[in-house]
Parts: structure tokens; sequence; C-alpha cells
């Protein structure tokens, strides 16, 4: 049976400032090698379960339990939940002017490596790294070198996203809307990368409105969150059935 | 350690320099505190000056006894009582030993890379590092004189190239320019002077730190650089490690002269004692510093300002020549209490001639960051361009930004731009990095240096890696 990566337990959060409680008990479970995909009308709280699984500020766990690899992680720091493993495709993608993608990334990667205790990289196999794995997503080399997603498309933002995850090797992938904004090749591209970087040790959980999506990226299990919970899991064909029914009947 | 205030400081090297720092002659002559005629013959007696130089000083304090000190800028301090200051320091031994340093100032030179000898010598301690670097600046000097180049302190050019010093003293800053320039001209103890003769391209960065062992420069230093025509150099002044000084008043003159063809690069790192988290004690940094453009010359002011507790500062050009050039790069950072009021001055009179302002403000803490530049097009500056571009960059709900650009165009063919904005560092960005991986830390050092980029990309190489270290520390701990 496989390892148990990201174990969410009767999870409670609400929105520091306001005290709204958000996520009402949510429960899920995710293995290595699945893919899994969230989806949920507006408001359901989707995009709230990624930044309270990262450790984003602003949101205040109430109840519950989210462990890592079989590790609390809800008293980590953002960093150190990267560094256990944790990967978040953002929605919206952050400028960061005048630090080159290249830079950004080294940096990052290091600063994992420390954390494991492991050797820096070298140049050289940065490198080597950053041709190959820009070449999984189509990313052009240039754009490496650019300023973190300054300028870039909206695609070439998302794009970028996925390059990334490819170089930091994640165990747990959350991508958060990743498809919104995409056209349809961009979405191929993007699917076609996220496909080559899943294995056996690691698992992916992909936030989304569309089963679009899920004909690129085949989920091994489809959850509907519906205010703060999930109130309905199935296999791929329930995405197809929300497609045509939308979110009403389940309730 | 704890609660070493400036003070402590003081009372701490009032007792060492009766101890160990005054030479006695000096001692039993007991020049008195405060300011008058006789204190600046004393002065200019002590360090052999000539008859006309001894002239200038006591015109310039003439003027000054004339003149107000200004009250324009953004900042408020107590204003320093000019009769109570020595005017006539002992060459500074600030430390007895290397056990009695601030451990909060080594922490940071460790953070900032600097090896124990240079520590020491930063610190002013050690005798045994004077062996090893006097080699070293022995053998820079063989190379400058080779090419005729003259790099050396402002009393020792007094006397070895007077007609030099002569020629070009005040001549860019007037002794009458502003309060300080004055106080400064009737009192300033030492300084570096250099020149490039003709068609000379200086092949090394001419650098402070290399006579940082000679004596004292003193609160009131005097820098006046000549490049003869044609000639090139890279100037650096200052040092990223924190100095600490008795001296509450820095009122420090710097002239550049770029005759035609010339080109000056001046690079400067300021990190002056900036006070402690509650603002007490610190340095008050009031500096004039300008710089001619002949025909086809070229002045590019750099600057990283970090310290102090209040500045006022605006490295300005007059670019006097046809198709001359002038550039101000600038990132100033403030915290906790700190006070700056900085920026530049580009006085457009020859034609064609050309500036670029780029200045970074950084604000922390509770301080409060002023950009102040004036851009004045003069009826014959025909064709000028500037192009200004001021950021403002906020880390905290209670610090300021503010920001006073002056433009006075008197001919029409002028192209003036002006770009200005203001943002929060975003929780967002800082987010995003560590969801890479990134402590907070070095979230926030990355993104403050890729906000001050293109200033750091002015920097000599190796004062480039030293600054972007030195905003980290600076602005550790200052998110809120």
């Amino acid at each position: 049976m496989s390892k148990t990566l990201l174990d969410i337990k009767n999870l409670h959060a609400e929105i520091e400032e306001e005290g709204k409680a958000i996520l009402k008990g949510l429960n899920l479970t995710v293995k290595a090698g699945e893919v899994h995909a969230i989806m949920g009308p507006n408001g359901a709280g989707k995009s709230t379960l990624a930044s309270v699984v990262s450790g984003k500020d602003g949101y205040e766990v109430t109840d519950g339990t989210v462990e890592m690899d079989g590790a609390d992680i809800l008293e980590l720091d953002p960093d150190e939940r990267a560094k256990e493993g944790l990967f978040l495709a953002f929605q919206y993608p952050v400028e960061i002017p005048g630090v080159s993608n290249i830079n950004f990334l080294r940096t990052a990667l290091n600063e994992i490596k420390e954390y494991r205790q492991e050797e820096p990289i070298s140049a050289k196999d940065f490198m080597a790294m950053v041709r190959e794995k820009s070449a999984l997503v189509d990313l052009d080399a240039k754009l490496a070198s650019r300023s973190v997603n300054e300028g870039f498309s909206g695609g070439e933002k998302k794009r970028n996203e996925i390059f990334q995850m490819a170089m930091l090797e994640p165990k747990v992938a959350i991508l958060d809307e990743t498809d919104s904004g995409l056209d349809i090749d961009a979405l191929r591209i993007v699917a076609a990368g996220v496909n080559k970087l899943k294995n056996e040790n690691n698992a992916v959980i992909l936030i989304t409105h569309y089963q679009r999506l899920l004909d690129y990226i085949v989920p091994d299990f489809v959850h509907v969150l519906a205010d703060g919970q999930i109130v309905k899991t199935g296999d791929k064909s329930l995405a197809l059935e929300l497609e045509e029914k939308g979110y009403d009947w389940l309730n | 350690m704890a609660g070493y205030t400036e003070d402590e400081l003081k009372e701490e090297l009032k007792s060492q320099e009766y101890e160990f720092g005054f030479t006695t002659d000096i001692e039993s002559e007991k020049i008195p505190v405060g300011l008058n005629e006789e204190v600046i013959r004393i002065i200019s007696a002590k360090k052999e000056e000539p008859e006309w130089l001894l002239e200038y000083r006591l015109n310039a304090f003439k003027v000054w006894q004339e003149m107000t000190e200004p009250e324009w800028a953004h900042v408020q301090y107590e204003k320093p009582k000019f009769q109570e200051i020595s005017y006539f320091a002992a060459p500074k031994k600030q430390y007895e030993s290397w056990d009695d340093v601030d451990p909060e100032m080594k922490a940071t030179m460790d953070k900032l890379g600097i090896s124990m000898d240079e520590q020491k010598k930063l610190t002013g301690v050690a005798v045994d590092f004077v062996m090893d670097s006097v080699s070293v600046a022995t053998s820079f000097k063989d190379k400058l004189a080779e090419l005729d180049i003259i790099f050396c302190s402002f009393s020792e050019a007094v006397k070895d190239h007077p007609e030099l010093v002569k020629k070009y003293l005040g001549t860019v800053v007037p002794t009458s320019d502003n309060f300080y320039a004055a106080l400064n001209s009737a009192v300033f103890s030492d300084g570096s002077f250099c020149y490039i003769p003709k068609g000379v391209k200086c092949p090394m960065e001419l650098s402070t730190y290399f006579r940082i062992n000679e004596s004292g420069t003193g609160q009131f230093e005097r820098t006046l650089l000549v490049a003869d025509a044609g000639s090139y150099v890279s100037y650096l002044e200052g040092c990223t490690a924190p100095q600490r000084d008795e001296n509450q008043l820095h009122a420090a003159v710097v002239e550049l002269v770029a005759l035609d063809d010339a080109e000056i690069k001046y690079s400067t790192v300021q990190n002056w004692f900036p006070g402690d988290k509650e603002g007490k004690g610190g340095v008050y940094n009031f500096v004039t510093k300008r710089g001619i453009c002949h025909t086809n010359s070229k002045i590019s002011w750099t600057q990283v300002e970090t310290g102090s507790a209040v500045t006022w500062k605006y490295p300005s050009c007059i670019l006097k020549g046809d198709n001359s050039i002038g550039e101000f790069y600038s990132v100033a950072v403030t915290n906790n209490y700190q006070q700056a009021d900085t920026g530049t001055k580009m006085i457009h009179l020859g034609k064609n001639t050309k500036s670029t302002v780029i200045s970074k403000g950084i604000s922390a803490g509770k301080s409060q960051n002023s950009y102040r530049g004036l851009i004045q097009i003069h009826p014959k500056a025909d064709n000028a361009r500037n192009f200004t571009q001021c950021d403002s960059l906020l880390m905290t709900d209670e610090c300021g930004a503010h920001t006073f650009p002056y433009i006075e165009c008197q001919n029409n063919s002028a192209k003036l731009e002006h770009e200005a904005t203001t943002s929060k560092i975003g929780e967002d960005q800082i987010f995003y990095c560590q969801q890479r991986g990134l402590s907070e830390e070095k979230a926030i050092s990355l993104i403050v240096n890729g906000y001050c980029k293109e200033v750091l990309n002015k920097l000599p190489m190796e004062f480039a890696v030293e600054a972007q270290k030195l905003l980290a520390i600076s602005l550790e701990n200052s998110v809120g």
C-alpha cells in the first residue's frame, strides 16, 4: 500500500480579521502516486484550503490537523513547509521585479538543500537542470533569466509555476486553478508538464473549476468542496457529471 | 555591553583619549572647545599650512558667522551646539583592544563577511595589521605613481601639491554655498586629494580604504578630486562596516572637477552609526557633494546610504560644458528613527547636456525618508535632457516616504521626464518566496535587492556584493 503524503483531518479554519469560518471540518487523504481534483462552486473554500495548507498569513486554524509524510505541519512557517516538500502553484503568480527567475530558483533550491543537509548545487548542474526542466513546459530559456514573472503573459506565468515545480521536485503539489486563463494550447503544455512530473513517490492536488483540465491530467479522485467540507468524492466521471448538472443537485 | 549608548562610547573615548590619544605637546596647548579665529589659527598652524589656506579658512569662518542653519529639509533634530564642539580632534584610536569593541558591531561585521584583519583595521584597533596593509597600500601607491596619479591625504596634498589644491579648492563648492560647507571650509580636518593627469585612465578603483590606517580624517572631511582632460577614474568612498564615531556632527565637502572629455565615477557606501533602536545617539551627516562637468565630460554619483541618524546630502552635477553628462544613482535606507533627506541637483548650463536620476528610497521602522531633487535648465542649455525616476518602498505602516522634486526649465527645447512610484513591500511577494523555501528574511533581502538592482549594478563588483549584504542587515526584522 502506498504511503500517505498529505493527511487533513477535520480541518476548521477562519479568516483571521473577520473571524469568518471558511473550512468546516474538511477531511482529505492523499497518497503517493495519486492525483486528486478538488472542484466546487465559488466561495466554497478551495483557495482557502490551498492557503491554509501552505501556511499563508491571515487564516486561523481553529480545529483539526494537517500532516505531511506523517508529521504535523500546522506549526511550521511557510518556508519550512516548502522545505518539507509542499509546493503551491499560485492562481495569481506574483511578480518580483529585479530578481531573475534563475537567481530566485537557485536561492530557493539551495535553501531547500541546506535544510535537508545536502550540498548546494553547482552552477553547472543548476544550469543543466534549468535547460532540462524548462523544456518540460516549453518555457523559453530567455524567460528563465528575466525577472520573476515580470512582464510575463498569463500563460507564461502559469508555465513558469510548473517549471518551478519541476525544479523543486516537491512531494505534494497543489495546483490552484492553474488552468484558469489558459488557452487550449497552453493548457496542453501545462498538463503535459504535470504528467511528466508525477510519479509513484509524489502526489498532485488540482484545484479547478473546469472539467477540461481533467481531460489532460486524469485524476484518481474527484472531490466536491462545498461550504467548507468535502461533500462528495468520486472518480473522473463525477467531474463530467458536475459539468453537466452543476453543483445544485448535490444539496 | 547591553544598552551601550553613544554617550557611553563618548565617555569611554574621552578617557581613552586622555590615556592614549593626545601627544603631550598638543595636550599642553589645550585647544579650547568652541570656535573662534584663534582656534582656526591653531588648526592651521598645527597642520603647518601656507598663509593662503589660513586666509581661506578665516574668510570661510567670517562667512559662516553670517549664516544660519538651514531648516528646509524634512528632518527634525536637536541643533548641534557649535561652541561646544572641539574642532581639533586627536588622531582617533577608538578602542584600546579588540576585546573592547562592541560585540554587536563584531557580529555585524561577521555577517558582512569581513575578515578579522579588516575588522580590526576598520575599528581602528590593531597595530599588528599595519605592517600588512602598509605593504598593500605601498605597492598600490607605486603603481599610481608610475602614471603620475596623485592620491593622498588632503594635508599631504597641501604640502606637496599646493598649486593644484589652490587652483581647485572651493571652485565647485564655494565657501558661501551653505552653512555646513562654510563651516567645513573654516575648520576641515583632513580628507582625500586625487589628481588624474591628462589622458590617464586610472587602472584601479581608488578607495579611501587604502588609507584608512592613516590618521583619522575627522568630522570635517574635505575631498577634492580633479580629473584632467580625457582622463578616467572610479573612486570609492566609505565602507560597509558600521562606523562609530565620537563626533555627532559630520559636515563633509566633496568637490569633483571633470575637465574636458574626462569621466569620474564616484561611489559611496555610508554606514555611520544610526543611533540605537529608540533613536538615541547616532551621527548627523550633513554633506555637500558636487561636481562640475566641462565639455564632453561625465560625472556619475552612486550612493548606498544606510547609516546616520540624520542625513542631509545632495550629490550634484553642474553640467557646464556642452554635451556633458551627469548621473545620480541612489539607494537610501532608513530604519527605526532614522531620517534622511537626500537627492540631487542637476544644473544644465551647456548645450546637449544629459542627466539621469534614479533614486530608490526604502523606509522601515518609524523612519522618514525623503527624496529632494532639482533639475534646472538654464536658458542657453539647448536640447537638455533629464530622466528622473524616484521610487519609494515602505516596509511598515509607521514610516514615511516623501518626494520633493523641483524642476526649473528656462529653455523650451528641453526634454524632461519624471517617474515616481510608492509601494509597500508586498506580503504576497514575501509569501510567494516563502512558499518556494526562502525564509522571511531571505525573502525580504531578495525583494529589496531586486528593487535596488538598477543602482547596485552601478557599483563596482566587490562593493555591490557587500552593499547587498548591508541592505539585508539594515532591514532585518523590519517588516510590519
